[in-house]
C-alpha cells in the first residue's frame, strides 16, 4: 500500500483530449475535398502538383529538422497543410520544378527560419507562393480552363517543364484541345481588363479558370464549416475577411455599378474564399485577442479589395494576408482584452 | 431559459456519478492523528496543551494567534504524543500535534457547551465562528470569521452560499446539501444575522437540481433566502465567477468580494456552522469525497481531521495500478508524494488515478500555435497564450506589469484546453513566486 509509486504532477490533472496534430489533421481533412475537386476540374496535372508540393514540403521539413538538430516535426501534420495549400494556390499547369522551389522556400524561409511550427510570422504556403510570384511572373499567371476533355489522360505541357527551363507556351496546345473562346483569363482578370462579370453560379460551383484550389467557393466553405463546428478554426476570421471585402466593395458598386464589381462577385472570385477560410485563419499567424481577430480579418478583407480595385494586380488576397500576418503581433499587442472586473472602468 | 453564468470557462467531464448517490459514511479513527497547527491561511495556532497531556474529543488544543487565525480542537480523545514537524500536503513541513487515539474509548463524549443562538449578537456569532476554528471548507481555508468582518468602507448587502462544487469527482458539498439542509439553512441564518444582510442566495450548478429542490422544501417563510440554479461550468465555484453569475457584479482586480457588497461562503462551511455553533463545538471532522478510477470503494466519508491519507486510502481501497493521489479536485488539487500527510479542514476530496489513466499520459509539450483556446477559456479574461510565451522568456515582471499575472487564480482552465500540452498554470505559479521573492528581496534591500 504505502509502497505504491506515486506520480507527482502539477494541476490540472485532467486534460481536454485535443492535440495539435489532431487539429492539423482535421484541417487536412477539410482540405481534401478541395484537393479532390481541383483534381477533378483540372486533371492529373493538379494531382502531380499536389504531390510535388506536399512531398517537397515534407522532405524539406525533415531536412531542416535534421540540420538544426531538432526532432522531426513531420508527425504534427502542419507541413502537409502547407504543401496542400501551396499547390491549391498555384495555376493548374504550373511547372512542377517551380512548385518544388516554392515548397522549399515555403518551409525554409516561411517556417524553419523563424524556428518552426508556432514561431512563423507568416503563413508558410503564402511565403512560398509570394516567392514564385516574384520569380516566375509569367508561369504564375498562365491559366488553363477547367474540365478539358483529356485532363485525366494528358498532362498540361507546361507541367513537365525541364527544371530551370522556361515553360513552353500552352496557347497552341489549348487551341488543339478544342476549347472555344477560352481567353486564358481568370474571372478577376476578365473583369479587370474586359469588364466581364462571371456569373455567381459558375463561381460557386467552380466551373471557371483560376488557381488549382480556389475555384469552387462551395467546397471551400463546406470545409470551413466543418472546421468551425469542430472549433478547429476561428469562424470570426473568414467572416471578418468577407465582411471587410463587402464593406469596401459595396459603396463603390453602389456609386457606379458599371465600373465596379458587385460584392457577390468580389467574394466569390479569385482566391478570396480559399484565403479567408484556410489561410487567413492560420492559427499561428493570426491574433488571439477577441478584438484583434476582428481587426485582423477586416483588414485583410478590405486590403484585398483595395488591391484588386486600385492595384496593378488582378488578385490581392495573398499580399493582404501576408501583411495581415506581419501585423498580427502588433494587433494582438494593442488589443489586449480588459480583464474580469476591469470593465466599466477606463 | 438561459441559465445564469459567467463568461469563458471550460466543460471537463464531471465523474460525479461515481459518488453522488452514496450517503456520507463515518470513517473509523486511525491509531494516531496528525493535527497541523496551520490548516488555514494566516498565522499558525498556539498550542494550549503539552506533550503527554490527555485530551477529550472536541477540546481546544491550540488557540488563535491574533485575528487572522483560528484555534484547533482535538479530533479524538487520546494523548498528545508529540508536537513535531510533519510533511504537509503543500510540501513544506509544519508543526503538528500527534494525537494517540484511545482505541478503547467510545469517542461518544464531546467537549462542548450550549449557546442560545437566538439571543446571540452579531459580535458573539462572529466570535463563536472563530472559536469553532472555522475555515473555508471548500478548499481556500481562509478563516471564516474574517470574512464576516468586511472593511468598514465596504457595504455588504448579500450573502452567497456557494454550492457549485464545480471540481470534477467531488460530491461532498452535494451530499451535505442533500443530507443536512437544516444545518445549511441554520448556518445561513446565523451568518446573515452576523453580517446584517437582508438577502442570501444559494448558488447551485444545474447538475445538482435535487439539492436545490430539497433546500427549497426546507426554506422557512421569512428566511429571505433564494436558491438559484446556475450553469454547470468550470470554474463556476470560484467566488468571483459565482458573484458574476448570480448578481452580475464583477469584483475588481485585487479586491475582495465585499468590495461589491457580497460575502461568499461554501455550503459545507455554512452547514458546519449551523451544526456546531449551537453546541459551541469546534471543527473536528469533515466530509471528504474519495473517488477516481484508482479507488475500489469510492464514497463520501466523514473523516476526523488529522487522519493520515494512507488510512483513508486503506479504507476505500486502491487498485493495484493506483499511481497518483490528488488532494482536492483534479483541476486545482495537488498530487502528493507522501501518504502520511493528514486530512486537513479544507481538504474536500481525494482522487486516485491509475497508471494507465489517459490523463496521466500527457503528451509532449509542443510550441504554442496561438490557437486561442486558452484565451477563450480563461474566466479572468487574461491572455494565457501571451503570458505563457513571456514565461518561457522569463519576463516575469512584465507578466505582472502588462498582463495581470496576479489576477490569475490558477483554476487551470488554460492548461486543460491547451492542445500543445503547455503547463501554463505551472508557469504562472513559478512566475508569481519569483515575483514574490523579488519583491521581498527589494524590500529587504531598501531597508
Amino acid at each position: 500500500m504505502s509502497d505504491f509509486n506515486t506520480d507527482l504532477r502539477s494541476s490540472p490533472h485532467l486534460k481536454q483530449p485535443v492535440t495539435v496534430p489532431q487539429i492539423m489533421r482535421n484541417v487536412v481533412y477539410a482540405l481534401l475535398p478541395v484537393c479532390a475537386y481541383a483534381v477533378y476540374a483540372f486533371g492529373i496535372s493538379v494531382l502531380l502538383l499536389l504531390l510535388t508540393t506536399t512531398l517537397t514540403c515534407m522532405l524539406a521539413e525533415n531536412l531542416f529538422c535534421r540540420l538544426s538538430n531538432r526532432p522531426s516535426s513531420l508527425n504534427d501534420w502542419s507541413i502537409v497543410i502547407t504543401g496542400l495549400l501551396l499547390a491549391l494556390t498555384l495555376p493548374p499547369g504550373f511547372p512542377l520544378w517551380m512548385a518544388a522551389v516554392a515548397a522549399f522556400i515555403a518551409v525554409g524561409l516561411g517556417k524553419t527560419l523563424f524556428g518552426g511550427l508556432g514561431y512563423n510570422v507568416m503563413n508558410p504556403a503564402l511565403v512560398g507562393r509570394a516567392f514564385v510570384q516574384a520569380a516566375f511572373p509569367a508561369a504564375i499567371t498562365t491559366w488553363t480552363p477547367p474540365f478539358l476533355p483529356d485532363r485525366f489522360s494528358e498532362v498540361i505541357p507546361s507541367t513537365l517543364t525541364t527544371p530551370f527551363m522556361i515553360p513552353v507556351p500552352i496557347g497552341d496546345w489549348l487551341k488543339q484541345s478544342e476549347v472555344d473562346a477560352f481567353t486564358g483569363a481568370t474571372p478577376l482578370a476578365l473583369y479587370k481588363f474586359e469588364q466581364i462579370t462571371t456569373p455567381a453560379m459558375d463561381l460557386l460551383s467552380g466551373s471557371v479558370a483560376g488557381s488549382a484550389g480556389e475555384t469552387s467557393a462551395i467546397i471551400i466553405l463546406a470545409g470551413g464549416l466543418y472546421l468551425a463546428v469542430r472549433k478547429m478554426m476561428d469562424w470570426r476570421i473568414p467572416v471578418g475577411v468577407m465582411l471587410g471585402a463587402t464593406l469596401v466593395s459595396l459603396p463603390f458598386w453602389l456609386m457606379d455599378s458599371a465600373l465596379y464589381p458587385d460584392p457577390v462577385f468580389v467574394l466569390l472570385s479569385g482566391g478570396l474564399m480559399l484565403g479567408a477560410v484556410f489561410m487567413a485563419s492560420d492559427m499561428v499567424a493570426s491574433p488571439v485577442t477577441p478584438w484583434g481577430v476582428w481587426i485582423y480579418s477586416l483588414f485583410i478583407g478590405m486590403l484585398t479589395v483595395i488591391i484588386r480595385l486600385f492595384g496593378g494586380l488582378t488578385e490581392g488576397v495573398m499580399y493582404a494576408i501576408l501583411l495581415g500576418n506581419a501585423l498580427s503581433p502588433l494587433i494582438s499587442g494593442i488589443t489586449q482584452p480588459k480583464i474580469f472586473g476591469q470593465r466599466g472602468k477606463s | 431559459m438561459l441559465l445564469h453564468t459567467f463568461n469563458h470557462g471550460v466543460h471537463p467531464p464531471d465523474f460525479k456519478s461515481l459518488t453522488n448517490g452514496l450517503p456520507i459514511r463515518r470513517l473509523p479513527f486511525a491509531a494516531s492523528l496528525i493535527v497541523p497547527l496551520s490548516q488555514h491561511a494566516g498565522k499558525p495556532s498556539t498550542p494550549l496543551v503539552k506533550v503527554g497531556e490527555e485530551v477529550v474529543r472536541g477540546q481546544p488544543i491550540a488557540a488563535a494567534d491574533g485575528f487572522v487565525s483560528v484555534p484547533q480542537h482535538a479530533p479524538a480523545s487520546g494523548r498528545i504524543k508529540a508536537i513535531q514537524l510533519m510533511p504537509s500536503a503543500r510540501g513544506p513541513k509544519t508543526d503538528c500535534f500527534i494525537v494517540d487515539v484511545y482505541q478503547a474509548a467510545t469517542q461518544q463524549e464531546l467537549y462542548e457547551y450550549t449557546h442560545d443562538i437566538d439571543k446571540m449578537s452579531a459580535e458573539e456569532i462572529t466570535q463563536a465562528v472563530q472559536d469553532a476554528g472555522m475555515v473555508g471548507l471548500g478548499g481556500a481555508a481562509f478563516p471564516t470569521h474574517v470574512k464576516m468582518k468586511p472593511p468598514p468602507d465596504h457595504h455588504v448587502d448579500t450573502l452567497v452560499a456557494n454550492g457549485c462544487e464545480c471540481e470534477p469527482y467531488l460530491t461532498c458539498d452535494h451530499r451535505i446539501m442533500l443530507e443536512q439542509p437544516q444545518n445549511l439553512l441554520q448556518g445561513i441564518r446565523l451568518i446573515k444575522k452576523a453580517l446584517g444582510v437582508e438577502q442570501a442566495i444559494i448558488g447551485i450548478e444545474d447538475n445538482k437540481k435535487d439539492a436545490a429542490e430539497i433546500l427549497q422544501q426546507h426554506l422557512q417563510e421569512n428566511d429571505n433566502i433564494r436558491i438559484q440554479v446556475v450553469k454547470t461550468k468550470y470554474p463556476q465555484g470560484a467566488e468571483k465567477m459565482l458573484i458574476k453569475s448570480l448578481l452580475g457584479r464583477e469584483v475588481p482586480p485585487g479586491s475582495f468580494p465585499s468590495a461589491v457588497g457580497v460575502s461568499v461562503f461554501n455550503v459545507g462551511t455554512l452547514a458546519q456552522i449551523g451544526e456546531l455553533l449551537p453546541h459551541g463545538r469546534g471543527v473536528i471532522e469533515r466530509v471528504v469525497t474519495v473517488s477516481g478510477p484508482g479507488v475500489n470503494k469510492p464514497g463520501n466519508y466523514l473523516v476526523p481531521v488529522g487522519t493520515p491519507v494512507e488510512f483513508l486510502l486503506k479504507h476505500a481501497g486502491v487498485t493495484k495500478d493506483a499511481h497518483e493521489v490528488i488532494l482536492g479536485g483534479p483541476m486545482m488539487g495537488m498530487s502528493v508524494s507522501a501518504l502520511d500527510v493528514p486530512v486537513t479542514k479544507a481538504m474536500s476530496g481525494m482522487v486516485v488515478l491509475n497508471k494507465d489513466d489517459p490523463d496521466l499520459k500527457k503528451g509532449q509539450t509542443q510550441p504554442c500555435i496561438r490557437c486561442g483556446y486558452c484565451v477563450e477559456a480563461c474566466p479572468m479574461q487574461l491572455n494565457p497564450s501571451m503570458l505563457g510565451m513571456m514565461a518561457s522568456a522569463s519576463m516575469y515582471e512584465d507578466m505582472q506589469r502588462e498582463y495581470h499575472l496576479n489576477d490569475c487564480f490558477e483554476c487551470g482552465s488554460c492548461s486543460y484546453v491547451c492542445p500543445s500540452n503547455i503547463p501554463l498554470v505551472q508557469y504562472f505559479r513559478i512566475a508569481k513566486s519569483v515575483n514574490r521573492d523579488m519583491a521581498a528581496k527589494n524590500q529587504g534591500d531598501a531597508q
